[in-house]
């Protein structure tokens, strides 16, 4: 069985073609929806890609949110469906409350690219199932917003159970308790500012993204079990 | 119905770093300042809304605030109408 993922695609993102290009080569199969799209189209997981969208005007994710097809990933999401944002993914999923927090500004105010050592915090979750706890992996990181904040409730609730997904071993934007990628409660929607799509070919410079995808691929295949 | 100018300042909210407001912070004392502190830089827009009266403008801009002009999370925000 092939599980399918839809990409979404707002004006300015541009990473969607990546996270399409490693999908497929690790035997998923992978379709853009466009922004205006109304429904999810019965995908078994939705990523939620890098870029600009709506041109960060505002604040970066704020305006994608209200895009029709985020309604589809909202349900998509909170009926338990393998969902991840990656870097304007992360930040457009936490401006629809569909994970706790908020990107700002690096604390050292440079837009950051390069590769970062991440570990693994936990293997609850769409994205890191088949990965190990305390794990590093090398994946790049490329954005200006990806300093992690949030109230000390939420901080205390996220180390609590287990919502912490990955936090930088090297801290390089200033996020609150190191934390690079972090989940809802139930482990099915995650979001991490690194890129793992950027890190699935040896002529990447990394393979270290693999295991994430392969794990997103592994619960998107649980979820269509499930449905079928 | 009359139109109000609706003036938004959207600031970071106190305890969340500002690290744009702490560049500029330690950057005025180079300049011989030495007596500044608490530097927030947040963002300002202006809009006209089309109400019966000034509550209902203000009510409908503090909406707006909510749910897209600020970010609640990690912002703060004045709204003055006039």
């Amino acid at each position: 069985m092939t599980v399918r993922v839809g990409v979404v695609v707002f004006p300015g993102t541009n990473c969607e073609l990546d996270v399409q290009y490693a999908i497929e080569r690790l035997g998923g199969s992978a379709e853009l929806l466009w922004h205006g799209d109304e429904a999810t189209k019965g995908v078994d997981a939705v990523v939620v890609p890098g870029g600009f969208a709506h041109g960060d005007y505002l604040r970066t994710g704020a305006i994608a949110r209200f895009s029709p097809v985020m309604h589809a990933v909202g349900e998509h999401a909170r009926s338990g469906g393998p969902t991840v944002g990656i870097c304007n993914g992360f930040q457009v999923l936490c401006e629809a409350h569909l994970l706790p927090g908020a990107l700002q500004r690096n604390a050292g105010l440079k837009f950051l690219c390069a590769d970062a050592a991440l570990r693994v915090e936990t293997t609850s979750t769409a994205l890191t199932n088949l990965a190990q706890v305390g794990e590093v992996l090398t994946i790049p990181i490329n954005h200006f917003e990806g300093n992690y904040v949030c109230d000390e409730f939420t901080l205390d609730e996220l180390r609590a159970n287990d919502r912490v997904v990955f936090r930088y071993v090297d801290n390089p934007n200033g996020s609150l308790d190191d934390i690079a990628g972090v989940c809802n409660a139930e482990g099915n929607v995650v979001g991490l500012m690194p890129h793992p799509e950027r890190a699935s070919d040896a002529l990447l410079g990394s393979e270290d993204g693999v295991v994430l995808l392969k794990s997103l691929l592994a619960a998107a295949t649980s979820r269509a079990t499930l449905l079928v | 119905m009359p139109v109000y100018n609706a003036h938004v300042e959207v600031t970071h909210l106190p305890g969340i770093a500002d690290p744009a407001g702490a560049t500029v912070e330690r950057a005025l004392p180079a300049l011989g300042y030495t007596n500044v502190a608490q530097v927030r830089i947040g963002k300002t827009i202006r809009l006209t809304v089309e109400a019966p009266d000034a509550e209902s403008a203000r009510a409908q801009v503090h909406e707006m605030c909510e749910r897209l002009l600020a970010n609640p999370v990690i912002e703060a925000y004045e709204v003055v109408i006039t």
